[in-house]
């Protein structure tokens, strides 16, 4: 039994600035199995995997690898020994093509020596059909979708043939469409005896995919347990140390007014939609990767440019040419990629929070840090941020803290609509239940809130009407009362492929 | 079951419509339709210059700083800058022409050396390499942002030169070094061909060698380059060494050109460079976005430009200004590029 462990890993510990993210901590995976690392934002899973590559060394431990015990201090040694890794964070070459971020570091080459980029584009497309991920290799990425990134990035990491491959939230981009693909890959791997360690915050995941299950707290090892042993419930109980009784913290709010009346707009990536959302109502946007949910918003926002149709707020008729029009008045945006049009990477966590908001805090030109601090101080214990101190440089933040400060800033600017683009995208369960009580709170407040998620049991559980978008037209929209996954599946696909995501 | 039809929904959404492709085309090909456009305006301006005679000498007056902005546009695409380019020009045109006296020189720097030609050459080459290993192992080792790594370089490469002739020039070179800057192989001046040679020895470098790709995968997303398993300080160092060689070789142009080494030569070439770069389309803002094609073109606009406006008889205070804002015009369009891009 004991040598069937593909990978042990024993007494790790790893000390940052001011935080220690992990004490001793131990890892213990089987070959040819899917090994799911569970734990709250911040517990230190990704800190143990970057171990694991060789991106940061261990201050104390050890990892026995195939028997062998292995001193990792690169990932090129990691990768030539059999780990390879999906990281948490995308991290494509935007200006580059598929086929050659799959195989950067690993080129083919012709016999005088340069790139062979002809035969890079064939073992591509043969990984992309092997696969069944329908990508151009020539494509650039920038021009791919977020998930079509992902789905990039996870062929990558299989295409190195690796004995234990790593993957650090592979789901957090990707709809229903792209995960069954993703569970057929993995399915695959596991047969040819590859393991998978599998990091992710949804709990079906879990319980569909994985074989066992460990789970980290603030850096500490709490346990390690067979996930047919396991039930929900106790998972979660394991990971924030207390039981969480209500997920979905759902008060009927008073339905006001119509805040925002969209008719007929149309723009890059949607045709001809109309909506309306009222004040105290939390409107649900529901419909595949590509449907135009992203693109809607943002040409709502001003984000993108929209043409026809109009637009009325509070009844007047407005023209939102650019962001600065929306947040004029009274929207704000927290967009679907916090890396690209979110956070100010190299800013302090306050800096992030409050730079929406600087107007509020000025008195003639200067800051008001008192009054900065004490708002900020109020969101990081509302909404449980992991950091030393609001000064702490905001990407040295695990990623689902880095989204709730985000949450924080948007809330912080007090607008009359909120709109939300996949909100809880990489937090922990903990914090996604105080982050949909926010939500309820807002909009008892008699305020608005347009919520874009792909997690249906979310968009179930908060919206009081739901939209369904598919391939950039509005299908339909569904009451609070009569909304069903199924419903919104079959909507959402079309009547093209009516059993495809059933299932 | 893997789901094509639910695949195939999500690329349809992200085709480009009709406008992006336009801007798209413009993007990659609208320098060169800049570049058109100007000759055809300088031609129809002045009716000299489309004389062969004319056409001949632009390319060779931007031959030098041609050649040292393919090296520094590698430097850029890898996210870094290379500011001591002009004044390795100077070191490695002193210390090349102090090692090319002819026998019968009046004043000889190392006197009783006669060396045969292939020894001040590689000392061009090797004194700029050099520098660029300095400026390679202070961006990837102590990691100062390359911007102060070379400017530090800048100013003290430019004394060594000063200190090593003691200010003076060194005159009366070989023939055979002379050849270099003021020969020609039938009508082509060789300056001309050495750039030519180099612009596809690099083309080739950068677009189709390991290194190249590397280069590019640095400048567009470090973090992504070294979790794929590339030694990221490794390549940077290359790419500096291959830059200072560059700077090294235009070093031996020039002096052979004017057929003296003199301290002070190459002063300011390393911002037409960076100019030339730029105005090709190479990204200071962003890594990873550049070509060599784009560069050679960027030098020609500079060159044509600074042609037509002598021709017209424009003073050469407006020629610095037009130059400059020809340059902010390029860095404009090029951000304009990206907004459009996505
Ligand atoms: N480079 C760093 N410098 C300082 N602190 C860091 C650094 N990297 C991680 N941390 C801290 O270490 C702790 C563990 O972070 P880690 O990213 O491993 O969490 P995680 O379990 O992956 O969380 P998430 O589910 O949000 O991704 C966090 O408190 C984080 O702020
Ligand atoms: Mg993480």
């Amino acid at each position: 039994m004991e040598n069937d462990y593909l990978l042990v890993m024993e007494g790790i510990s790893k000390q940052f600035p001011g935080v220690r993210a992990l004490n001793n901590v131990e890892l213990r995976v089987r070959r040819g199995t899917v090994h799911a690392l569970m734990g709250e934002n911040g517990a230190g899973k990704s800190t143990l995997m970057k171990c694991l590559i060789g991106i940061y060394t261990p201050d104390s431990g050890t990892i026995t690898f195939k028997g062998e015990k292995l001193n990792i201090t690169s990932t090129h040694y990691a990768l030539s020994k059999g780990i390879s890794m999906i990281h948490q964070e995308l991290s494509p070459i935007p200006e580059m093509t598929v086929a050659e971020n799959i195989y950067l570091g690993r080129e083919p080459m012709t016999p005088y020596g340069l790139v062979d980029m002809r035969k890079m584009n064939r073992m591509a497309t043969e990984l992309l059909d092997r696969l069944h991920i329908k990508i151009r290799p020539t494509a650039k990425m920038r021009d791919l979708s977020i998930a079509n990134m992902q789905l990039s990035e996870i062929a990558k990491a299989v295409s190195y043939n690796s004995d234990l491959i790593i993957m650090d939230e592979p789901t957090s981009a990707i709809t229903e469409a792209e995960v069954a693909v993703l569970f057929d890959i993995i399915k695959s791997l596991t047969a040819q005896g590859c393991a998978v360690i599998y990091i992710t915050h949804k709990m079906d995941e879990v319980f569909k995919i994985t074989d066992e299950v460990t789970v980290f707290r603030d850096g500490q090892y709490v346990a390690t347990e067979a996930t047919a042993n396991l039930t929900r419930d106790m998972l979660i109980e394991q990971m924030v140390g207390r039981t969480l009784t209500q997920m979905f913290h759902k008060e009927k709010a008073e339905m006001g007014s119509v805040f925002l009346d969209v008719e007929n707009l149309s723009g890059k990536g949607f045709r001809n939609v109309s909506f309306q959302v009222k004040r105290g109502e939390i409107l649900g946007l529901a419909g595949l990767m590509g449907a135009g949910r992203t693109e809607l918003m943002d040409g709502v926002f001003g984000v993108t440019a929209s043409y026809g149709g109009a637009v009325r707020i509070n009844g007047k008729p407005v023209k939102v040419k650019s962001p600065a029009d929306a947040i004029r008045n009274g929207m704000a945006l927290l967009t679907e990629d916090r890396k690209l049009t979110g956070l100010y990477l190299n800013a302090t966590v306050r800096e992030n929070m409050f730079i929406a908001n600087i107007n509020r805090y000025l008195v003639g030109p200067f800051l008001r840090f008192s009054k900065i601090e004490k708002d900020c101080e109020k969101m990081r214990g509302l909404m449980r941020v992991k950091t030393p101190s609001l000064m702490q440089i905001i990407k040295n933040l695990s990623g689902g803290n880095q989204q709730k400060v985000l949450i924080a800033r948007w809330l912080l600017t007090e607008p009359d609509l909120l709109i939300l683009d996949e909100p809880t995208r990489g937090i922990d369960v903990g914090a996604k239940s105080e982050i949909y009580r926010l939500m309820t709170e807002f909009v008892l407040s008699g305020k608005a809130i347009i919520m874009i998620s792909s997690e249906l049991p979310e968009v179930l559980g908060m919206s009081d009407r739901i939209l369904v978008m598919h391939e950039g037209d509005k299908v339909g929209e569904l009451s609070r009362a009569e909304a069903t996954q199924e419903k919104i599946l079959q909507m959402a696909t079309g009547m093209k492929i009516p059993t495809s995501l059933a299932a | 079951m893997a789901n094509p039809g639910v695949i195939t929904a999500a690329e349809a959404a992200k085709r480009p419509a009709g406008g992006q492709m336009l801007a798209s085309i413009f993007s990659k090909y609208g320098i060169f339709l800049i570049f058109a456009v100007m000759v055809v305006v300088a031609s129809l301006l002045s009716p000299a210059f489309l004389s062969t005679i004319n056409l001949i000498n632009v390319v060779r007056q931007m031959s030098v700083v041609g050649l040292i902005a393919l090296g520094v546009t590698g430097v850029i695409v890898s996210g870094g800058i290379d500011l001591s380019s002009g004044s390795v020009v100077g070191l490695s045109a002193v210390v090349a022409a102090s090692l090319a006296q002819s026998a019968d020189s009046s004043a000889p720097f190392y006197p009783g050396v006669h060396l045969p030609f292939i020894v001040p050459f590689l000392a061009a080459c090797a004194m700029g390499a050099l520098v660029g290993w300095i400026n390679g192992g202070l961006v990837a080792k102590t990691r100062i942002p390359p911007f102060i790594a070379t400017l530090g370089t800048y100013t003290a490469v430019r004394g060594a030169a000063m200190l090593y002739t003691n200010g003076r020039p060194i005159s009366d070179l070989t023939d055979q070094y002379n050849f270099v800057g003021q020969g020609a192989l039938g009508s082509v001046p060789v300056p001309i061909l050495i750039l030519v040679v180099m612009a596809v020895v690099t083309h080739i470098l950068y677009a189709r060698t390991k290194f190249g790709k590397y280069v590019y995968a640095i400048g567009g997303n470090e973090q992504a380059a070294r979790v794929s398993g590339i030694n990221t300080g490794r390549f940077k160092m290359l790419i500096y060494i291959y830059a200072g060689f560059l700077a090294g070789l235009a070093g031996l142009v020039v002096s052979a050109r004017i057929g003296s080494g003199q301290p002070g030569l190459g002063v300011g070439y390393e911002l037409d460079a960076i100019a030339a770069a730029v105005i090709g389309g190479t990204s200071l803002s962003a890594g990873g976005i550049g070509t060599v094609a784009g560069t050679i073109v960027g030098a020609l606009i500079i060159g044509v430009l600074n042609n037509i406006l002598d021709l017209m008889n424009v003073s050469a205070y407006w020629q610095q200004i037009i130059k400059g804002g020809i340059i902010v015009g390029a860095v404009i369009l090029d951000q304009l590029k990206h907004r459009g891009g996505k």
